[in-house]
């Protein structure tokens, strides 16, 4: 009975968190999480840290204009970026542009596209889920 | 009375010679393109360059760019097939040489009427308007490229292309 009681209380309260939590983003991330946990039973959560490093890393499977996140969106997520043609690219992290990453087929389209030019290939969930975690914590 | 009047006349002169350059910025001088005003265009052709004018080129030319956006002068800018058709009649609805406008006619100046060219940088009067930049202009690091009109011209997106 107690214990019953318990779960009850536990279930109801991790709905409550969770309902607290969920928007778009975390819902894509939480997609990005079950993918990631499919392909990878071993794995235990996105990483900023990671996100970052992927951020930086130049590549050299894609395009030689674009060899890395940050030759269009800057070192720091927290400064504006620009294309190769010039346009001003808002800054990437979430706490200057709070709107970013609320519409999942946006936030596919260009992980799509930019991945293809950064890495030459699409990115894994994993990839997604670390990046998108590392500008959230920006 | 002569010293008095002086500086009187002087801004009149001032006055009437901005408004004659104000007045050729408003009727663009031919400089004058209209900025496209769709959202979803905006969006999806002024992510990576400035959304150019559609008056820039004519409807067949906007009919081969959205036929081949899988391949954009190298980029992957594909949409999917529903906003394309979209975007496609706005750029042809509001293209140079649509419904006998005049915003454009100029820039289509050596172009044949069954031509077809994909780059505004390659139309002949574009060539012509931009002969006296030098080299070192366009590979300044603020330019980069011939498609960053803003760079120089700065009211670009609100369809100015004037000096």
């Amino acid at each position: 009975m107690n214990l019953q009681t318990a779960a009850i209380v536990l279930s109801l309260s991790l709905t409550l968190a969770t309902a607290a939590a969920a928007g778009p983003r975390e819902d894509q991330l939480a997609q990005y999480a079950a993918a990631a946990k499919a392909t990878t039973p071993a794995f235990a959560g996105f990483s900023a840290a990671r996100g970052e490093a992927l951020h930086r890393q130049k590549f050299a499977g894609g395009k030689p204009a674009t060899p890395s996140c940050a030759s269009c969106h800057a070192d720091d997520p927290r400064s504006a970026g620009r294309t190769p043609a010039g346009k001003t690219i808002e800054p990437a992290a979430v706490s200057l542009s709070p709107a970013r990453y609320t519409d999942a087929a946006k936030v596919e389209k260009w992980f799509k596209r930019n991945c293809n030019d950064v890495l030459g290939r699409e990115c894994t969930p994993l990839e997604k889920g670390d990046w998108l975690a590392y500008v959230a914590s920006r | 009375m002569k010293l008095r009047s002086r500086p009187v006349a002087l801004g009149l002169a001032a006055l009437a010679f901005s408004a004659l350059v104000f007045g050729r910025a408003q009727a663009g001088g031919g400089h004058y393109y209209p900025p496209v005003a769709d959202p979803l265009v905006k969006e999806e052709c002024g992510s990576c360059h400035l959304a150019f004018a559609p008056a820039m080129l004519p409807a067949k030319s906007w009919q081969r760019v959205m036929n081949g956006l899988k391949n954009h002068f190298g980029d992957d800018a594909s949409v999917d097939p529903a906003q394309a058709e979209r975007i496609a009649a706005y750029l042809v609805a509001n293209a140079a040489d649509t419904g006998g406008r005049r915003y454009g006619g100029k820039l289509l100046r050596g172009v044949a009427t069954a031509d077809a060219p994909l780059r505004i940088t390659e139309l002949p009067k574009w060539v012509g308007e931009h002969r006296n930049v030098p080299d070192w202009e366009w590979r300044h690091k603020d330019v980069n490229s011939k498609a960053n009109c803003a760079a120089c011209h700065a009211d670009a997106a609100r369809g100015y292309y004037d000096e």
